[in-house]
């Protein structure tokens, strides 16, 4: 298999890297450490085009493949794995779900807001009692003439208070399992819809993560996504574009923890020699480049897959695993090899060993990532084994 | 207005460089190449130009380099330039400036212009000649490391202001003319995700040497490279210790005179 990069997507990887070290390398040290979510820098990726990147010429996108995305939030992650959340979320999920799912007046209502970066999409799955667990969601929908009516929470929302588009997944049959969620369009000036808790988190600081409060919103029926019991199929329909995406965020993060480390060791003496002339750095590198390149060929080959048309579940959950497992490896090794000076803020590698942390946890945590894998795995050898 | 932005393609400044066996030229396996550093200012001097004119005004972009220049030239298609002229040819390894000069004017002068920008110098060679030439052969005056550059109200010339030791030099210059463009005359634009789509579709003029009307390289002979070397190695450091700095340094004066035969 050959993952030469298209001229194209070599440029959009350019444009994505050199925007990053200069843009959002200005502001990234000081946005991480006041928790200040800078919303110019997704002005600015507006206006170059990043916002709408996936999406058709006719809704202000700009039409690039899948792979031209992983390899954006790689290069923003490389600098700031935080600004890369809302990138991520608002590509992949935000615009996906409404571009595939939406009705024609729903996508010319709000994708021409999106793409242009006027209004960042967020995604609202997540409550109390479920995350991982998607079929127990509980926030209820209840039909009340030509609106729903939300009643309930969401937690742990990536940019929910900064969004100016919000796909949430509620509940519209109280009892079924089947066919009993549905996905609405809400806009945070609906009346009944507030921020409520806002996280202070170990990591991704520059992102804000929120829980939205619902009480008797109201949502015009006409903003429901696709039909009213069809939220179960779009949100796992959405998941692999979504762990793509994280997956890309690590690769950025294991390729600045392999950058710092090598950088580092090479200046840093001890005993008369530099610390990467010694073999215990030496082999912690050696690991570190050879993981980031497996994981890379697995993230690029699920984002492939995914731009031909064909199922990738099975590899976009491989590649966020395993992607997300040697990224946390190699800012461990990092933050060793750096030593003391690792663990204060003067340099970047403490900033990445939180950043990373969540990597294994949101959008599927690994066990999940793994009971996904092993599903698949075992369907496949019933069908050529059959019992 | 006719807009000419001469463009080269050169190692990344990253880009560890390693002289080949035979020294003739530079190990190119996995070196990563992008515009000449210095070039951005002049395809965003010639883009502003451009936008402040309007009317019929064309940015053609002129590169002399490898097939795998394309890459570069699509990059400054993107930023915003209308079209290319993309001169390639076998017998091109690394020209000298006189026969890059020679080739250029003929290139440029088959659909004149009003006014070509370039960087500087190429961040490769640093020879910083091939303009110079050019404005003789294209006889038009030249102002070189513009630090500013303003167009009068008729667009007949323009007042070109150069960073000199000590202060600014303010030059007056009749169009047509060559401006060559340092660092700090503008912020470069990145090339925006619809310029890249739009890229795709605008036109790359391929030409060698014989469309061009040469039947070998011109000015061939005038000055040839002879041999790429690498830099010489630092010599070893000796660090001269005492429990007394006077007998350090006595140690090292010695050692300047007797073993080192410097003082």
């Amino acid at each position: 298999m050959c993952f030469q990069l298209a001229e194209e997507e070599r440029m959009v990887q350019k444009t994505a890297r050199d925007f990053a070290r200069k843009d959002i390398a200005a502001v990234a040290d000081e946005a991480n450490r006041d928790g200040v979510f800078r919303e110019e820098i997704y002005r600015k990726l507006a206006e170059l085009g990043f916002m709408g990147m996936t999406m058709p010429e006719e809704y202000g996108g700009v039409g690039f493949s899948n792979l031209s995305l992983t390899l954006t939030l790689e290069e923003i992650s490389r600098v700031c794995p935080s600004t890369a959340i809302a990138v991520s979320v608002h590509n992949s999920l935000a615009n996906y779900i409404l571009y595939k799912w939406g009705s024609d007046s729903l996508k010319e209502k709000y994708l021409p807001r999106m793409t242009s970066g006027e209004a960042i999409g967020a995604y609202a799955l997540t409550e109390p009692n479920a995350g991982s667990d998607v079929a127990a969601i509980s926030m209820s929908a209840v039909k009340d003439g030509d609106d729903y009516v939300l009643n309930g929470s969401k937690i742990f929302i990536s940019t929910g208070d900064k969004a100016g588009v919000i796909i949430v997944i509620a509940r519209t049959n109280p009892t079924g399992r089947s066919r009993a969620l549905t996905a609405f369009v809400v806009e945070p000036d609906f009346p009944g819809f507030s921020i409520g808790r806002v996280e202070h988190k170990m990591g991704m600081k520059a992102s804000t993560t929120v829980e939205l409060v619902f009480q008797d919103c109201r949502v015009p029926a006409s903003n429901v996504i696709g039909e009213e019991g069809q939220g179960i199929q779009i949100a796992l329909g959405s998941l692999d574009g979504g762990r793509i995406g994280i997956a890309a965020q690590s690769l950025g993060i294991a390729q600045t923890a392999l950058d710092e480390t090598v950088l580092f060791s090479r200046e840093r003496v001890q005993f008369g020699k530099r610390i990467a002339d010694f073999q215990a750095t030496r082999w912690k590198i050696a690991d570190m480049g050879t993981n980031l390149e497996a994981a890379r060929l697995l993230v690029y080959r699920a984002a492939r897959l995914r731009d031909s048309g064909h199922l990738c579940t099975k590899e976009a959950s491989m590649a966020k695993l395993f992607a997300s497992r040697i990224a946390n490896e190699a800012v461990y090794d990092a933050m060793q090899i750096h030593g003391g000076v690792g663990y204060t803020e003067e340099f970047k590698i403490e900033r990445f060993f939180r950043d990373a942390r969540v990597l294994e946890i949101y959008e599927g945590t690994s066990e999940i990532q793994r009971i996904v894998i092993s599903k698949k795995i075992l369907e496949e050898y019933e069908q050529m084994y059959p019992a | 207005m006719k807009i000419i932005v001469l463009l080269k393609r050169v190692p990344d400044t990253e880009a560890k460089i390693l002289i080949n066996q035979e020294g003739t030229g530079i190990r190119e396996d996995g070196v990563k190449f992008i515009i000449n550093t210095y070039d951005e200012y002049a395809i965003e001097e010639g883009l502003l130009m451009k936008e402040k004119i309007g009317g019929d005004s064309k940015v053609t972009v002129v590169c002399m380099g490898p097939g795998e220049a394309t890459e570069v030239i699509r990059t400054a298609l993107a930023m915003g330039a209308d079209d290319a002229v993309h001169i390639a040819d076998d017998a091109l390894t690394y020209p000298g400036p006189f026969t890059t000069a020679t080739i250029l004017a003929k290139a440029i002068s088959e659909n004149g212009f009003d006014i070509i920008f370039c960087g500087k110098q190429g961040i490769d060679d640093d020879m910083a000649q091939v303009h110079c030439i050019l404005a003789e052969m294209l006889d038009v005056p030249q102002v070189s490391v513009a630090s500013t550059f303003e167009l009068s109200e008729d667009a007949s010339k323009a007042t070109v202001g150069r960073r000199i030791e000590g202060g600014d030099e303010m030059i007056e210059v009749s169009l047509p003319a060559i401006v060559s463009c340092d660092k700090g005359l503008n912020d470069p634009r990145y090339a925006s995700l619809p310029g890249i789509m739009k890229a795709k579709k605008k036109e790359i003029r391929n030409k060698n040497l014989a469309d061009l009307g040469f039947s070998e390289v011109p000015g061939g002979g005038r000055s040839r490279i002879l041999k790429w070397m690498p830099l010489p190695k630092g010599g070893e450091c000796r660090m001269v210790e005492a429990e007394e700095t006077s007998d350090a340094v006595r140690e090292l004066v010695r050692l300047l005179r007797e073993e080192a035969k410097v003082i």
